[in-house]
């Protein structure tokens, strides 16, 4: 297998940094670390498993209603997801609220779907869909990791910054709890790699 | 085998469909249960919250277990009444639809009500009435638990919540600040229900029954404060009740004797209790 397929996601062809899908979600669950994981591991499943089962059925799928087809798919997985983080942990599915149910949404379900199981074998996909979700998911994870840092001053909830920093005049950056500052921090991760790799840049 | 003909297109869609509908529903039927745990766990800290039990919740270990044994503790009684403010047999408060409730009292049809009551007894032997509001916001639902003293008048604490009020301004009823305003407000003034009023501008500082609104938040506070009144109105025989019930008894001669010897063993209990 081409090791391309599980590499590229998370530099080359991340899907948000240089793709940029999935960005509203990167945007409004990564306040908090937790919910940031949780996010990231969904979405890691729900395009690996809809890639495999698109992939598996792709010879018999008809080309006419194949987006309906993979729309399907794609529910069955999220709504499977969801249900179980409401039955397992419930607190975190409050937090994430309806952005579990948006992952339907999410263009790199779909796009990996469309671009790549409908014509590859079926390992390949799932290696294709696991490599893409979780090169999602490791952006949101290092946003939510600075958000909550400094803006919460605590990590997976626990206390980072101890009180004497607060007695001395440190404060939360409150600024970084709201959804603008994640945008900015996607920014700044782009800035960072398109440094880094100048093939990237735009012309 | 061509795909594209129309009759394979729409027995493939027909299947698939069915198949996807059969496993969902599979799943559904299946953690139904877990799922409604969950959803009574957080209703339960929500009431808790109302009467300020749930300090050290979020510290515990594991949360659903400290919020149903502070329950168990606490709420000693978990009842429902009706308009004129009899208890209903066989009704769980816990289990009556607030929405169901809200609509019935927008149909004007007061006359089938069942409503909430939770009775929590706290550390120092005091009774806590806590009774339940629903109503509409700006933007979806908004609900809240109003916990009242023993003498059916000082507020001891509230909690509201909502569905989707504008973050940082109508959701901020849902705050700590919010609600803590409505601590040792009066809803009687010399025996007429006044209920709390949430005041836009801001309430006098002597107001004992009304606090400030949120700023911004104009369409939900006011809300809020007819949702607060439409349902104190609604639980109001029953307040009236439970407050004649507290009134001092008139005895006749003969059974003096008899309430003396109870109270003499209920001052008797409540000293064991101490000790």
């Amino acid at each position: 297998m081409d090791k391309n397929i599980y590499l590229k996601p998370f530099w080359t062809s991340n899907p948000v940094t240089v793709l940029v899908l999935g960005i509203c979600s990167a945007l409004a669950v990564t306040v908090k670390l937790e919910a940031a994981c949780v996010m990231a591991i969904s979405v890691t499943l729900v395009t690996g498993f809809s890639s495999l089962l698109v992939s598996l059925l792709r010879n018999t799928i008809p080309n006419r209603i194949r987006i309906i087809v993979q729309l399907i798919v794609a529910a069955l997985f999220v709504i499977l997801v969801e249900q179980v983080l409401k039955a397992y942990v419930y607190e975190v599915s409050k937090q994430l609220s309806v952005f579990v149910g948006l992952i339907i949404t999410n263009c790199i379900i779909m796009g990996r779907i469309e671009a790549f199981a409908l014509g590859n074998k079926p390992f390949p996909s799932f290696v294709d869909g696991i490599a893409n979700g979780a090169g999602y998911g490791v952006i949101l994870v290092v946003i939510a990791f600075f958000r909550e840092l400094l803006g919460s001053g605590s990590i997976f909830g626990f206390k980072i910054i101890p009180d004497a920093a607060y007695q001395a005049g440190y404060m939360n950056n409150g600024l970084l709890i709201l959804p603008p500052m994640a945008l900015i921090l996607v920014g700044c991760i782009v800035w960072i790699q398109r440094s880094i790799n100048k093939d990237l840049q735009e012309k | 085998m061509d795909t594209n003909k129309n009759s394979y297109t729409v027995i493939y869609a027909t299947v698939m469909v069915i198949v996807v509908a059969a496993v969902l529903a599979f799943v559904s039927s299946s953690l139904k249960q877990t799922q409604q745990n969950n959803i009574d766990v957080d209703t339960k800290s929500k009431i808790l919250g109302a009467v300020a039990l749930t300090e050290g919740m979020d510290e515990a270990a594991n949360k659903t277990q400290f919020v149903l044994e502070q329950y168990e503790k606490y709420i000693k009684e978990d009842i429902a009444v009706d308009a004129q403010g009899n208890v209903v047999e066989g009704v769980q408060g816990f289990k009556v639809d607030l929405k169901g409730q809200n609509e019935l009292m927008k149909a004007g049809n007061t006359s089938a009500l069942t409503l909430p009551v939770f009775v929590a007894q706290l550390d120092n032997g005091s009774k806590v009435y806590i009774f339940s509001c629903y109503g509409a916001g700006l933007w979806g639902p908004i609900w809240g638990w109003i916990a009242v003293e023993e003498d059916m008048d000082t507020i001891h604490g509230t909690l509201f919540a909502h569905k989707g009020e504008t973050p940082g301004l109508g959701a901020e009823i849902a705050t700590d600040w919010f609600s803590a305003q409505f601590n040792g407000k009066k809803l009687f003034e010399n025996g007429e229900f006044t209920s709390v009023r949430v005041i836009k501008g801001g309430a006098a500082p002597d107001d004992i029954h009304g606090v400030n609104a949120i700023s911004g938040g104009t369409i939900t506070s006011r809300a809020l404060d007819v949702t607060i009144e439409t349902w104190l109105k609604a639980y109001m025989p029953y307040i009236e009740r439970v407050k004649e019930a507290q009134k001092p008894v008139e005895v006749a001669s003969d059974t003096t004797m008899v309430v003396a010897a109870d109270s003499l063993a209920a001052i008797v209990e409540t000293s064991t209790n101490i000790n």
